[in-house]
């Protein structure tokens, strides 16, 4: 990557024994929105804070245009941040808490008031410049959060689950909103979610955190369609996930066995007898009353999901396993009881090796 | 209709129940002897040191002689450097505190409390022996050298008015510790992200937001160290005389009545005057400590 705006490279961080950020690289690229996705306490919002400077890195470099900024405190190092619980100083009005760090910085006094105005324009809470925090809903709180942070007109943005707190229907608002100032201020955004839906529609990269490691880094397509670890595919979308061990590879099609029977997928790179990991997307798990050939998955329709948008049958496998796949309206060829096979189009499934830590445990 | 106004006493009863004790209790031992003090402070003493009730306004014109108008104000001066010295001493104190884990500062509050368990003439009486001339702190400081003769602690300005302070620190440190502990600390962190160090945090977040706990804090350390006399008595030796002293000895040992009742109106409307602008200033909510 050129001139990345932010490069950490091999950070870690140690709370005591807690090993929470565990050898991270990772560029940005100016201008980009990068999201770090993850589940619950495997350091995202960690490694936000030693970008921002609140936490200290245990060891390992971060760069910012470049410059080592690890010694420097928070309030020497511009990038600022959006906090998840908003953070605004609740005895300021909007006014005075956006034009915070300006004041701060000495802007002149017109100037302040010109980019305030403009900054609260721009995430449409004019008129409320009078008002305390306290008088604010939510998506007001964090608007203005989000334009208290943007008035300083900082190189990077650190988001932390900013609309965490925010009803769906807001929250989908906002992401668009979201997403169109940052572009059109051009400020790269890093952005804390655990909402995989928010990160594959604001994103140009996400960064799949596990266990204080990146799983993966990549566009959302790639990403959804291609993901590189058993737990990317089981983290992302609804996937049905089997493991098992290549028995036959020929023309880029691998016949892979498993607990509850063989299966087809396509895949280069990987020699018989190795084991390996199938991932399938519900909407391409079909299901037939007679077998298909190279699938000898036969399993007993449990029940339908009712979902809004899609219906889900489940079928139970042989082997404890249960699969399920989603169709717009519910399946009426099948009904509870019946057995069916299982099936789909080598080319929808994705193989995936085994990581070396796998390999470990 | 019967139906209709059985709830409405139902509903009724408890605030009476809940209004009516407190409300009497106040009119008997609050609101009654404080007007039957003022109307004292209007009538005369008489020969042998009782009241007389004729209407005068002596009392308030003698509070206006210079010597006790001296007293007055040393007294203000006292109870102001106290309530000074307890902001500076506790401020940090209640910071350190409320940073703490939460049963760390459970332990740390209670320890800040334990003087208050013991009986005040006990600790008083021990501060005497303590720093008398043949006391302990005497005979330590000249046994190592540090002064060549004891010092005279005892019966001066300074010894009251470090037992002020450390009489009055809890009542200082634990409302402005119950505002900085609510203080969270991602406003601190947002203030260093927007690019002020800590000393500009701390004057513009810190402060302003813990403002209604360092006001109730000057509330409880100034009015009571305004009126106090059992420190200045013992510790002072009855040679430092403050307006709690005075009063005290209006209505006992000198038997001028009116007198002490005045000075004791006058003490009551400096106090009003305090509770009032508190009220301005801080949202009721902020009372709870008190
Ligand atoms: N100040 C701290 N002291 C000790 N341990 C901490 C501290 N902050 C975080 N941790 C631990 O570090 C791990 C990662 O925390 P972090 O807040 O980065 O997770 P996260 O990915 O942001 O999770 P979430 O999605 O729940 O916000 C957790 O196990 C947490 O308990
Ligand atoms: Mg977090």
């Amino acid at each position: 990557m050129n001139n990345p705006i932010i490069t950490l490279e091999g950070v870690e961080k140690k709370f005591g024994n807690n090993h929470v950020v565990k050898h991270m690289n990772l560029e940005i690229a100016e201008g980009e929105f990068l999201t770090l996705l993850g589940p619950s306490g495997c350091g995202k919002t960690t490694t936000l804070r030693m970008i921002a400077g609140f936490e200290e890195a245990t060891s390992g470099i971060i760069k910012v245009e470049g410059e080592r900024i690890e010694d420097k405190e928070p309030f020497q190092r511009n990038v600022n941040t959006v906090f998840q619980n908003y953070a605004l100083f609740p005895h300021m009005t909007v006014f005075q808490n956006v034009a915070y760090g300006l004041t701060i910085k000495k802007v002149p006094k017109k100037e302040i008031e010109e980019r305030v105005m403009e900054m609260l324009r721009m995430v449409q809470l004019e008129g409320y410049e009078k008002r305390k925090p306290d008088a604010l809903s939510g998506g007001q709180k964090q608007r203005v959060a989000i334009a208290r942070a943007l008035v300083n007109r900082p190189k990077v943005l650190l988001l932390d689950e900013p609309l965490g707190a925010l009803d769906l229907k807001l929250r989908k608002q906002m992401q668009i909103e979201l997403k169109r100032l940052q572009k059109k201020l051009g400020i790269t955004f890093i952005y804390v979610t655990h909402d995989q839906e928010e990160a594959l529609t604001m994103s140009d990269r996400i960064a799949i955190m596990r266990d204080g490691r990146i799983e993966q880094m990549a566009s959302p397509k790639e990403i959804y369609e291609h993901p590189a670890t058993r737990f990317v595919a089981g983290f992302i979308g609804e996937s049905n996930i089997f493991d098992g061990k290549v028995v036959e590879a020929k023309d880029g099609c691998l016949t892979v066995e498993t607990d509850a029977g063989c299966l087809l997928v396509q895949g280069e790179d990987f020699s018989v007898g190795e084991e390996m990991h199938v991932s399938i997307r519900s909407e391409y798990l079909e299901v037939s009353s007679s077998p298909v050939a190279g699938f000898t998955l036969q399993g007993t329709v449990k029940d339908f999901i009712y979902q809004g948008s899609v219906v889900k049958t489940a079928v139970d496998l042989p082997n404890g396993q249960e699969v399920k796949y989603s169709r717009f309206e519910q399946d009426q060829t099948v009904s509870p009881g019946e057995k069916v096979y299982v099936f789909w189009r080598p080319e929808k499934a994705v193989a995936i090796k085994k990581t070396e830590q796998e390999a470990v445990e | 209709m019967s139906t209709y106004t059985a709830p409405k006493k139902k509903n009724l009863l408890p605030k009476i129940a809940m209004a009516g004790p407190v409300s009497v209790w106040m009119i008997l031992f609050v609101t009654i002897p404080m007007l039957y003090v003022i109307f004292i402070s209007f009538m005369s003493r008489g020969v042998f040191g009782d009241v007389v009730y004729e209407f005068s306004t002596e009392s308030y014109s003698t509070i206006l002689d210079p010597t006790y108008f001296q007293v007055i104000l040393k007294s203000l001066k006292a109870a102001g450097l106290t309530t000074v010295l307890c902001l500076l001493i506790g401020y940090p104190f209640a910071y350190i505190i409320a940073r703490k884990p939460k049963d760390v500062a459970a332990k740390m509050i209670t320890l800040l409390m334990i003087p208050f368990w013991t009986n005040s003439l006990m600790r008083l009486n021990s501060w005497l022996l303590l720093f008398q001339t043949s006391g302990p702190v005497n005979n330590f400081l000249v046994n190592t050298g540090i002064v060549d003769k004891p010092i005279s602690f005892i019966y001066t300005d300074e010894l009251v008015l470090i037992g002020l302070i450390t009489n009055m620190l809890p009542f200082a440190v634990l409302p402005m510790y119950s505002t900085i502990e609510k203080l969270e600390k991602s406003m601190l962190e947002a203030s260093a992200d927007l690019g002020a160090n800590p000393r500009t945090t701390f004057c513009r977040i810190t402060l302003p937001i813990t403002f209604p706990g360092i006001f109730s804090a000057i509330i409880l350390t100034f009015i009571p160290s305004l009126g106090i006399y059992t420190v200045t008595d013992m510790l002072g030796g009855g040679k430092v005389l403050f307006i709690g002293n005075i009063i005290k000895n209006q209505f006992g040992s000198i038997r001028n009545w009116p007198l002490g009742a005045a000075l004791s109106v006058l003490l009551i409307v400096v106090t009003m005057l305090l509770i009032f602008i508190y009220t301005r200033f801080a949202k009721i909510e902020d009372m709870e400590v008190v």
